[in-house]
């Protein structure tokens, strides 16, 4: 399955053209050839899932990594180096199918929506530059290789989220999510580190074959600070999926990353990027689950309480973009929430299984959601929510795809939303009730701020708008790929997930446990019907309510001050108590001696300077003088 | 002759061919011919020697050729060349030659030029002597041009800098002469060629005392914490071409002559004493960055950030294994070509806006976009992205050094590690407020983007930085393979 390479190779080889050449294009050229060229990749992609799953099918009931390629790129020691290749296996060959999908559909949608916008060729460029990294984090057969297109993704996120450079706010956001994630990869990139220094590999089929035997034995034993050495690399290394994947504390840069264009969003900050630390947790789960137990814990209590965190601050947002983040990152830490309570094999792993299929699905309605969110703006030409309202009126096939988008990720019955989720609140329920019972709220949660988002939009009164800016549905091209991921959004959930993807790569077989479904759906179905109560129509009801939580209300609504916090260390702490005195140290201390030195050196020799007079008696003195001096020093001494 | 001579010989040919050149057409026909010869040489002589290599030619130096000059010292006028120095000429010919191009538009072109030839005389020569003497010799001339270059093409305050940069590294270079003659006589004074010297013993005790001499000398050039403030008062001030072949090649010097000299010829006191440096070294890697977040001035930005690069190199040289001393090299490598780029690239905003300070610039995007789609990926190489060299080489310093037995050393190397945040901290800073938002001054608008001289500067340059950051596993096999030799010393 060579062919597989050109699924990366080609988005690189369009990166460069449209990179360098785009400028002499016309702009519509340059983006039909992106989007064949990612058309190209999607179809290449859809062959291999079909070869690796019905081709080449299960040796011995289990799915086999297939690694059609792998060449030495850079070597350290014997045994360290750094390879590139591709790794296939039901993960992988997952992930090419909805990154190539997700993008294509975001390819075609930016004919539409960015059209006219200048910078429209370096936009394509950078769509690109994207594909290709993402891809080549999820085939990457070794963990280094994931590190390079860990850093590469974080790369061209900058660039489009930076895509409106002349907006200050833009340019701000695009430095705070860079630092932030490079932050995180600070601590991913010391876990290699560490787990490297301990294997002696980065190869991901040595460090996961037998039940990370290689791990536990090579780091039997240390311990650090009370914790093992393999807590320790394994924990950083998370360290690094959770600042990509936006996990608290370090999620702060999502929200603010909604400064790019909308289409951006959707492929990025919804449905690929973001999902890179759920991916690298997968990947690494029999590590996780075998070597690093405490750690998978800490994952899980993190995951449910990232989940209702962002939650409740999606609640009180009027940004409807920002709603969409923070839901983002609330389905993310559901779906690490999951991998943290899963066990490892057969019905065991449910959680990584159901962790997987979320993951599948959600990137399907969120990608739906936010492109939905994106005719929207086009059509009111503002993000508020305020400024919307009564748009089903004008809007239909937006209106009618979000409402399906609303209604999966809310998991009601049948749509895709309702099996991952389920099967994630099967799996918590058996490991983990306090996870569950969390997971279960945010369900609730999800549903009400979803549709009070919808009605918002598209309900809510009688709003009419002005006659020359009158909101109309958004062109073909925009509208066609909201149709198809509703299609997807509909049926993705009815794929019998467990068959193909399990974290021992064993089919296992699952059932609906009604007991579970019940519950999520009767929580979602309260969600939906206070969000009707409240916001079908334009009532004063809202505000009151949120008037009478008062500061809880407010905290919740300024995201809990975590920005504010962040922005004191950064400021305060490392600008003016850590940088500022070490530019001073410089100035006037180092600097300061090696010109007091050469000062120094200067007065001396002008104070002595007037010895050397050229008087020849005043030699001959100090000849005299110094001679009888040193006599009577001898004589006498 | 020797291929290696003619490393010397072309730039003093140059050096002629100025004298005689009268108008400013001849003297860049001069300039551009010789500097291409150069890069010609450059690139004939990695042919050759990676076909000598490939033949099964396994000495430690290749196209060795030795004239005395001084017999009764001993000193000859040796060269010979290693992976090492092959990748250190092919740096300083590429720098050289863009060099030229950023200073296309110089008053006093022929004077200009005079000591900019010689002080590529200097560079060039250092790298392909392996005599002592020889090298000291070449060391000091590539010193002393830098002096009148900065004090007269300079801006700001050139005289104080100059004299400042001119000092601090000829302190340097006193310690360095007490190093190199302390080894000549401590090694039985029967040769100052260095091959030769490696074979002899150095005793212990008096290594302890020439070691850390050699070692603070060339440390000076390669902005060793607490001796690194000449290079941002002397960056400053000093012409395009002049920051850039500093920055680029003679800060190199410092990392070589520390490792070809000091490490190679001195092992045990290395062993021993290594750990002091590597807290300086450590120190000037994360204050050097942390220095640069807080600067206004582009230049002064960059010679921090020179600060905490060139850090990494002593500091990785100081691991003592084959990993992280590859991982000096290609820093080396990829730093020089990295501040070149960097430098060309604010001398040539800066001959535009007439400014360097940060505060006073802004949405530069709009008015050069070729200069700043550059800056940015000059800023990307410096934060270590993958692809460009910058990452291969800060990579393989960091898993080199990790795996260093000792815990001491493996923490050092953890704290080593931040600056790569605290880089990204200073480059997108610089480059969110001079490149992109709006435009910060009406008189900004209408500047002239990029001309050709300047963009084949800077082309090359990105080029070289994608070559090394796509390729590395070619460079890093000549350069690992030329180290077989010395690491074998280093383990006796």
């Amino acid at each position: 399955m060579a062919y597989s390479l050109l699924i990366i190779v080609t988005p690189f080889i369009l990166f460069l053209v449209l990179g360098l050449l785009g400028m002499k294009m016309k702009p519509v050229i340059a983006g039909i050839i992106g989007t064949l060229g990612m058309a190209f990749c999607a179809i290449l992609a859809y062959t291999v899932a079909y070869q690796y799953f019905f081709g080449i099918g299960k040796t011995n009931g289990e799915w086999l990594t297939q690694i059609p390629l792998n060449f030495e790129w850079l070597r350290f020691t014997e045994n360290l180096h750094i390879d590139l290749g591709i790794l296939l296996d039901p993960i992988s060959v997952m992930m090419l199918v909805v990154i190539t999908t997700v993008s294509l559909m975001v390819h075609i949608y930016s004919l539409g929506y960015m059209k006219g916008e200048t910078g429209f060729q370096r936009y394509f460029a950078f769509l690109s530059l994207f594909s290709f990294s993402m891809l080549g984090l999820v085939i990457a057969t070794n963990i280094f290789q994931m590190y390079i297109f860990w850093e590469l993704v974080g790369v061209s996120s900058y660039s489009l989220i930076g895509f409106y450079y002349t907006k200050p706010s833009a340019v701000a956001a695009s430095k705070k999510a860079f630092i932030v994630t490079r932050f995180a990869d600070l601590g991913f990139l010391i876990g290699i580190l560490i787990l490297s220094y301990y294997t002696k590999t980065f190869d991901f089929g040595l460090l996961t074959a037998d039940h990370a035997g290689l791990v536990t034995t090579s780091m039997a034993g240390g311990t650090f600070m009370g914790l093992s050495i393999a807590t320790w690399a394994m924990a950083l290394i998370f360290m690094g999926g959770a600042g990509k994947s936006a996990m608290f504390p370090l999620h702060i840069w999502l929200p603010d990353a909604m400064e790019g264009p909308t289409p951006v969003s959707a492929l990025i900050h919804a449905a690929t990027m973001v999902v890179a630390g759920v991916y690298l947790v997968a990947r690494l789960f029999p590590v996780y689950s075998f070597a690093a137990p405490d750690v998978l814990e800490m994952i899980a209590f993190i995951g449910a309480f990232t989940a209702l965190f962002a939650a409740v601050i999606a609640i009180t947002q009027t940004d409807i973009k920002r709603v969409l983040a923070f839901s983002t990152i609330s389905q993310i830490a559901y779906m690490l929430a999951a991998l943290g309570v899963s066990g490892y094999g057969d019905h065991e792993g449910l959680g990584y299984m159901a962790s997987m299929f979320h993951l599948f699905t959600h990137a399907f309605f969120k990608a739906l959601l936010f492109l939905g969110a994106g005719s929207v703006i086009h059509a009111v030409h503002s993000n508020e929510m305020d400024h919307m309202g009564n748009l089903h009126k004008y809007m239909k096939i937006t209106s009618w795809t979000f409402f399906i988008a609303c209604l999966a990720i809310a998991g009601i019955w049948p749509f895709s939303g309702f099996f991952s989720k389920d099967e994630i609140l099967a799996a918590a329920f058996h490991h983990n009730p306090i996870v569950f019972w969390t997971l279960w709220i945010v369900a609730g949660l999800t549903a009400f701020y979803m549709f009070r988002l919808y009605f918002r939009i598209f309900w809510n009164g009688k709003r009419e708008y002005n006659e020359h800016h009158k909101p109309h549905e958004s062109p073909w091209a925009m509208a066609l790929p909201l149709i198809i991921l509703a299609v997807f959004s509909v049926f993705s959930g009815l794929i019998p997930f467990a068959d193909f993807i399990s974290s021992d790569n064993i089919p296992f077989h699952t059932h609906i446990d009604w007991t579970v479904a019940g519950m999520s759906i009767a929580v979602a179905v309260i969600g939906i019907g206070i969000a009707f109560a409240l916001y079908f129509k334009d009532s004063k009801q809202p505000a009151k309510i949120a008037q009478s939580l008062g500061i809880f209300y407010k905290a919740a609504l300024h995201k809990f001050y975590l920005d504010e916090i962040w922005m004191w260390v950064t400021k305060t702490v490392i600008f003016r108590y850590i940088c500022e005195p070490i530019k001073w140290f410089d100035r006037h201390i180092i600097d300061g001696s090696m010109d007091g030195l050469a000062w120094t050196t200067q007065k001396v020799s002008t104070s002595i300077k007037g010895l050397q007079s050229g008087q020849v008696q005043f030699y001959a003195w100090v000849f005299v003088a110094g001679s009888i001096l040193i006599a009577v020093l001898v004589l006498f001494i | 002759m020797n291929i290696l001579s003619l490393f010397v010989v072309v730039p003093v040919v140059m050096i002629i061919a100025l004298f005689l050149s009268k108008e400013m057409k001849q003297i860049r026909t001069v300039m551009v011919a010789g500097a291409s010869i150069l890069v010609l040489l450059a690139t004939i002589l990695t042919v050759q020697f990676l076909q000598l290599r490939a033949a099964g030619a396994d000495a430690e130096m290749l196209f060795v050729s030795s004239t005395v000059w001084y017999a009764p010292l001993h000193i000859a006028y040796t060269v010979g060349v290693d992976g090492i120095s092959v990748a250190m000429l092919c740096l300083s010919a590429i720098i050289v030659f863009t060099g030229v191009f950023s200073s296309w538009n110089m008053n006093m072109a022929k004077e200009y030029f005079l000591w900019y030839c010689l002080l590529s005389v200097g560079v060039f020569g250092f790298f392909i002597s392996i005599d002592l003497f020889t090298m000291f010799l070449f060391y000091e001339v590539a010193l002393i041009p830098m002096y009148l270059l900065i004090g007269l093409w300079g801006t700001g305050r050139k005289e104080y800098s100059a004299m400042k940069l001119t000092l601090m590294l000829m302190g340097g270079s006193a310690f360095l002469m007490i190093g190199i003659i302390g080894i000549y006589y401590a090694s039985g004074h029967t040769t100052m060629n260095l091959l030769d010297i490696a074979q002899l013993h150095i005793p212990l005790e008096y290594q302890r005392w020439f070691f850390p001499a050699t070692f603070l000398g060339f440390g000076v050039l390669g902005a060793l914490f607490p001796f690194h403030t000449w290079s941002p008062d002397g960056h400053a001030s000093a012409p395009t071409a002049v920051s850039m072949l500093h920055a680029g090649v003679l800060m190199k010097l410092g990392g070589y002559g520390c490792f070809r000299v000091a490490i190679y010829l001195m092992p045990e006191a290395a062993n021993e004493l290594g750990w002091i440096f590597l807290i300086l070294t450590g120190i000037s890697v994360v204050y050097g960055a942390f220095s640069a977040v807080v600067q206004t001035d582009l230049k002064y930005i960059n010679a921090y950030s020179s600060v905490s690069h060139c850090g990494l190199v002593l500091f990785a040289i100081l691991m003592m294994n084959q990993t992280a001393m590859t991982g000096a090299i290609m820093q080396m490598l990829s730093h020089g070509l990295m501040t070149a780029l960097f430098f060309a690239l604010i001398g040539l905003i800066y001959g535009r806006t007439h400014t360097r300070d940060i505060r006073k610039m802004g949405g530069l995007m709009k008015i050069m976009p070729f200069a700043s789609v550059c800056y940015v990926i000059a800023g990307l190489a410096s934060l270590g992205l993958p692809g460009l060299s910058g990452f291969v080489a800060e990579m393989t310093i960091f898993v080199g050094s990790f795996q260093h037995a000792d815990l001491f050393h493996r923490v050092l190397t953890i704290t080593a590690c931040c600056s790569i945040v605290i880089t990204a901290v200073y480059i997108l800073r610089t480059v969110g407020k001079i490149l992109y938002g709006p435009v910060q001054d009406e008189h900004h608008i209408g500047l002239p983007d990029a001309q050709w001289y300047e963009k084949v500067s800077v082309v090359c340059l990105i080029i070289a930085i994608a070559f090394i950051g796509m390729y590395p596993f070619g460079v890093s096999d000549i350069i690992s393979n030329s180290l077989d030799p010395i690491i074998a010393k280093l383990t006796y």
